[in-house]
C-alpha cells in the first residue's frame, strides 16, 4: 500500500481501521530488524515525499514522511543549513535510505544530539493521520510556539503505534563550514568516562562528544564547529593531556571518525544492538558492564545514552538480560536484533504505562497501529 | 452559591471537609475576602473567586486533594506564583484553587548528572542560584525572580535566552504527577529518553490540563566561559531586522537577540535611564555567550554586520554594569508603558523572522485604524512579538477597542505561518483565537490527549479549548488483536 498523497492515506488508513487489519508504516526499510512482529498491510510512505517548504531565511521546512533524510540534507546544506540530525541512516552500511518518517517515528539520533537535542527538540509541528482517517496538525511553523498540545513529541518516538506521521515541520540550524576533532585512546575505561565528564561539565560549546569502547581499549572524541574549531580543539588536547590522557590529537578532515560512531550504531548480521539511556554519571559502568560482556559500544557520556552492540551468539537474550541486571536503573531498548531477545522494552512504571495504554486508545481506537511493537512487554 | 450542574452547596461542603482533614485546617481558605487573592494572575482583566482555596504541603496532599476532587467531580485549577499572563490559574467559579506555593524544596542537586530536582513552587531563579557559579539553568522568563517552576512545567516558559537555548520543555527530564483521578505517577528522572510515548513532551505546556506536577528533574548546562553584549541602533525596523537575518545567516547563534521600536525605547529610557537615545526608531540588543575565543571572533562579526546594515550606533558593554543597564532598558519597556498609558495589553504573537517588516508595517496601520499606540518589543530572533496595545480604560469603549485590536495582531501573526502564542500560553485569554489556527480535525486531535489523561473534564476545565468538550468513552470494550490472541504481541 502506497498512498500518493496524505488524502490517500486518509482513505487507507480510514479503511484499514474500519476493516481492523494491522497496519505498519515503512519508511526506507532500514529499522526491520528493531521489531519481529509481523503486520497485515505495510503502509509505504514513498509516495509522501514532497519537501513542501525550505524557508531559508526563517531556518525552517516542512518534510512529508517519506523523504530521505540525506536528501533533505543535500537541500538545506544547498543554503548552507543543515536539519541537526544525524542518526545512522541505515542499517547495513549500504544506501542511506532513512526516511524523516522514519527518523522522527523512531527518535533515533546520532553524535549531533550532544549540542542540538534530538528529534523531539527540533520537530515544531506534525501532521498526521490517524486510524479513523483523521487529518490532524499540531503545532506550527515557528521556531517558538506554545498554542495547544505538543503532539510532535508526542509522535516522536512512538514508532507508529499512534498514527501515520505524514509530515513534520523543523527547525533547521547553520551547517558549519569548519571542523576539527580532538581524539584521544586509552585502555582504562574509567579514566575515559573521567574525562568525558570533566570535559562535559566546562562551556566548550562542542558539536559532539563521544566515547567508543571495545576489546580493551577505546577513545575518546570531541568535535569542534565554526571559525575557531581547530584552536578550541586544539586546547582541549592540552586539557586532556592534565587529565593522563597525553596522546590525543587533532584531526579537521574528520568526517570519517564521525560515520564510524554513528556505524557503530547499528548491525545487521544477526547481533543485538540494545540502547541504554542512563543519567550521565552511569557512563563508567556502562563501558565496564560491556567490557564484562564482550560487546562494543558507542557512547555520548553528556547525554547518558549509549548503544551496546553484541556480535551474533546462541544466548543473545540471556546475554541482554545480564546487562540489563549490571544496569540496574537505567532503561534498556533493544533495536537491531529484536528477533533474538524476548524483552524488546524495559518496562516503565505500571502507573506510567496505564497512561500510555489511554492515549494508545484514544488515538488508535481501531488498534490497528503496529500492535505489539510498543513499550507494554513483559 | 449552588453551583448548577457541578455539585450542590451540601457537596462542596463535605468536600472542603474532607479537604481540611488532608491538609490541615490552616491550609483550606473559603473566606471571600481571603480568596480575593486569587482571583486572578498576572493577567488582570480576568477574575473568578473559587469556591475553595487549598495549600498542600506535599505530593500525598496533592494527590489526596485532587483525588477528593475527582471523587466529588469538582473541577480544579492548579496555581503556581500566578505570574502567568494568559488567564491559565484563573479559578473556576465552582471549583477548588490548588496553590502549590508552599512545595518549595530544592530536593537534589546532582552537578555531576547536571540535574536538579525541585518541588513545583520553587522559583525559576532559585534554580541558577542553587547551581551557580559553574552552572545554570537557561529558561529565562521576565518574571522568573517570582515564577515557579511548576508554573514554568504548565505553561512551557521561554524567555529572552531561548532562541539559543530553548524552552522549559528542553529541559524537563522527569515529572512526578497526579493525575486528574488522584493518581501519583512519575515519568522520566535523571535520564533521557525513559521508555514509551513522551509523557514529558506531551505534558510540558499542557497550562494545567493534564494533571499538576509535584516534582520537577531539570537540566542544567555549563555557565558560559564569556558573555558579551552590544546594543545597536538603526534609523528603521527593517534595517534593525536585516541585522538580525544576517547575523543568523552567519551562522552566529547569539544568547539573546532583542527589539525595541521607537515607542518602546522612549518609554522605557527614561525609567531605566540607561542611555539610549530618544528618537531612534529602533534598538537592538544583541548577546553573545559561550566559549570566549569564539565568542570574541563571532562578537566582532556582530558589530561589523550591525554597522554594514546601517547602525551608526554600536554600544558594546564595557562591563556588567553597563550590560544590566542595556537589559533594564529591555526589561522595562513593559512596566514603563504604564508611564505613557493608563492601560495596555501584552500580545505575544509569532512570526517566521523574515515577515517581520511586513507584520510591523501592518501592525502599525492597524494602531493607525484603530487610533491606539502601539509599542513593540521583541525576541526577534525567534519572532516572538511582544505588541504593547496601549488604551485608557476611563474612555468609554477603548478597552474594547484595543481587544479587537490585539486580535487582529494575532491574525496578521497567523497570516504569514505564525502562531498566536509563543510563550504565554492559551490559558483562557486566547482560547476564542484558536479556532483559527486550528481546525476542529485538530482540535480534536488535542482533545483526545486531554481525555486520555483527564475523561471527567476537572482539571483546568475551562482554559485551552474554544468551546467546552466532553470526552466519548473509548469505543467498545477492548478487543484483542489476532496477533495478540497468538500470543505473538502484548497490547501495544
Amino acid at each position: 500500500m502506497r498512498p500518493g498523497s496524505i488524502e490517500e492515506a486518509s482513505v487507507a488508513m480510514r479503511e484499514l481501521g474500519a476493516a481492523g487489519r494491522a497496519m505498519r508504516v515503512r519508511g526506507g526499510g532500514t529499522k526491520r530488524g528493531w521489531t519481529s512482529v509481523a503486520c497485515e498491510v505495510e503502509l509505504e510512505t514513498s509516495g509522501l515525499a514532497e519537501i513542501v517548504e525550505h524557508n531559508e531565511g526563517d531556518f525552517t521546512a516542512v518534510v512529508q514522511a517519506g523523504v530521505r533524510l540525506a536528501a533533505a540534507q543535500a537541500q538545506f546544506a544547498r543554503a548552507g543549513q543543515m536539519l541537526a540530525l544525524d542518526p545512522p541512516l541505515s542499517g547495513d552500511g549500504g544506501e542511506p535510505a532513512a526516511t524523516i518518517g522514519g527518523v522522527v517515528a523512531t527518535a533515533d539520533s546520532g553524535p549531533l544530539r550532544h549540542r542540538y537535542g534530538g528529534v523531539r527538540d527540533l520537530v515544531l509541528g506534525v501532521t498526521v493521520v490517524l486510524s479513523d482517517g483523521t487529518v490532524a496538525k499540531a503545532g506550527g511553523r515557528v521556531i517558538k510556539n506554545v498554542a495547544g498540545y505538543d503532539l510532535g513529541k508526542l509522535f516522536a518516538g512512538s514508532h507508529g503505534t499512534l498514527g501515520l506521521i505524514a509530515s513534520v515541520s523543523l527547525r533547521l540550524h547553520p551547517l558549519p563550514a569548519t571542523h576539527a576533532t580532538v581524539q584521544a585512546q586509552g585502555d582504562d575505561a574509567a579514566a575515559l568516562a573521567g574525562a568525558a565528564a570533566r570535559l562535559a561539565a566546562l562551556p566548550l560549546e562542542a558539536d559532539c562528544l563521544d566515547l567508543s569502547w571495545a576489546g580493551g581499549t577505546g577513545s575518546l572524541l570531541m568535535r569542534y564547529s565554526g571559525p575557531t574549531a581547530a584552536a578550541r580543539a586544539g586546547e582541549t588536547t592540552v586539557f586532556l593531556g592534565e587529565l593522563g590522557l597525553a596522546d590525543a590529537d587533532v584531526t579537521e578532515d574528520d568526517d570519517a571518525l564521525w560515520a564510524t560512531q554513528r556505524a557503530a550504531q547499528r548491525r545487521d548480521d544477526g547481533g543485538v544492538v540494545v540502547k541504554v539511556s542512563a543519567p550521565p554519571s552511569q557512563t563508567g559502568a556502562v563501558l565496564a558492564a560491556v567490557e564484562a560482556l564482550g560487546g562494543q559500544v558507542v557512547s555520548r557520556p553528556a547525554l547518558g545514552l549509549a548503544w551496546v552492540s553484541l556480535a551474533p551468539d546462541d544466548d543473545l537474550g540471556e546475554r541482554v538480560e545480564r546487562l540489563r541486571a549490571a544496569l540496574a536503573g537505567a532503561a534498556l531498548t533493544v533495536q537491531d536484533g529484536a528477533a533474538h531477545v524476548a524483552a524488546r522494552w524495559p518496562a516503565p512504571a505500571p502507573a506510567a504505562l496505564q497512561v500510555m495504554q489511554r492515549i494508545k486508545a484514544r488515538f488508535d481506537p481501531a488498534r490497528i497501529c503496529a500492535p505489539g511493537t510498543f513499550v507494554g512487554g513483559s | 452559591m449552588d453551583s448548577g450542574a457541578r455539585g450542590s452547596t451540601r457537596d462542596l461542603r463535605t468536600l472542603v471537609a474532607r479537604m481540611r482533614q488532608i491538609v490541615g485546617d490552616g491550609w483550606v481558605y473559603t473566606d471571600a475576602h481571603e480568596l480575593r487573592t486569587y482571583e486572578s494572575d498576572g493577567l488582570l482583566q480576568y477574575h473568578a473567586v473559587p469556591a475553595a482555596a487549598v495549600l498542600p504541603g506535599s505530593a500525598q496532599e496533592t494527590a489526596a486533594v485532587v483525588r477528593a476532587c475527582a471523587e466529588a467531580g469538582v473541577p480544579w485549577v492548579a496555581r503556581g506564583a500566578g505570574s502567568g499572563l494568559s488567564g491559565g490559574a484563573l479559578p473556576v467559579p465552582d471549583g477548588v484553587l490548588i496553590v502549590m506555593s508552599r512545595m518549595k524544596r530544592i530536593l537534589d542537586v546532582d552537578l555531576e548528572n547536571q540535574r536538579v530536582c525541585v518541588e513545583p513552587g520553587v522559583t525559576n531563579a532559585s534554580v541558577s542560584a542553587a547551581v551557580a557559579p559553574g552552572f545554570f539553568y537557561p529558561p529565562d522568563p521576565s518574571s522568573q525572580i517570582v515564577c515557579s517552576i511548576g508554573g514554568n512545567v504548565a505553561e512551557n516558559s521561554g524567555g529572552a535566552h531561548c532562541f539559543k537555548y530553548g524552552f522549559t520543555t528542553n529541559y524537563v527530564t522527569g515529572l512526578e504527577l497526579v493525575l486528574p483521578d488522584g493518581e501519583l505517577v512519575q515519568i522520566g528522572g535523571k535520564a533521557l529518553d525513559p521508555p514509551g510515548y513522551d509523557l514529558l513532551g506531551a505534558f510540558v505546556g499542557s497550562e494545567g490540563t493534564l494533571g499538576v506536577a509535584t516534582k520537577v528533574w531539570l537540566r542544567i548546562v555549563p555557565s558560559p566561559e564569556t558573555v558579551r553584549t552590544l546594543v545597536a541602533f538603526f534609523d528603521s525596523t527593517r534595517d534593525a531586522g536585516q541585522a538580525v537575518s544576517e547575523i543568523v545567516q552567519a551562522g552566529i547563534v547569539p544568547g539573546a537577540i532583542e527589539m525595541m521600536d521607537q515607542l518602546a525605547i522612549e518609554a522605557a529610557e527614561p525609567m531605566a535611564r540607561a542611555g539610549f537615545p530618544v528618537g531612534r526608531r529602533a534598538a537592538l540588543l544583541v548577546e553573545l555567550d559561550g566559549a570566549a575565543r569564539e565568542c570574541e571572533t563571532r562578537f566582532e562579526e556582530v558589530t561589523a554586520i550591525c554597522a554594514r546594515c546601517g547602525s551608526d550606533d554600536v554600544r558594546v558593554a564595557r562591563d556588567s554594569a553597563e550590560r544590566d543597564r542595556f537589559w533594564k532598558a529591555r526589561k522595562a519597556a513593559f512596566p514603563a508603558m504604564g508611564r505613557i498609558s493608563p492601560n495596555y495589553f501584552v500580545q505575544d504573537g509569532v512570526i517566521p523572522r523574515t515577515k517581520l517588516p511586513e507584520v510591523l508595517a501592518r501592525i502599525e496601520q492597524l494602531a493607525g485604524e484603530y487610533g491606539l499606540i502601539v509599542a513593540n518589543v521583541f525576541h526577534a530572533g525567534d519572532g516572538n512579538l511582544h505588541p504593547l496595545v496601549c488604551f485608557d480604560s476611563m474612555i468609554d469603549g477603548q478597552a474594547q477597542a484595543a481587544e479587537e485590536l490585539s486580535g487582529k495582531i494575532l491574525e496578521a501573526c497567523l497570516a504569514v505561518g505564525g502562531s498566536i502564542t509563543g510563550e504565554h500560553g492559551v490559558g483562557v485569554d486566547k482560547k476564542k483565537h484558536m479556532p483559527k489556527m486550528f481546525s476542529e480535525p485538530d482540535l480534536d486531535c488535542f482533545q483526545r490527549l486531554r481525555c486520555a489523561f483527564d475523561p471527567q473534564g476537572l482539571a483546568n476545565p475551562t482554559k485551552v479549548m474554544p468551546t467546552p468538550r466532553l470526552c466519548g468513552e473509548v469505543p467498545g470494550p477492548y478487543r484483542q488483536h489476532p496477533l495478540e490472541a497468538a500470543g505473538l504481541a502484548e497490547r501495544f
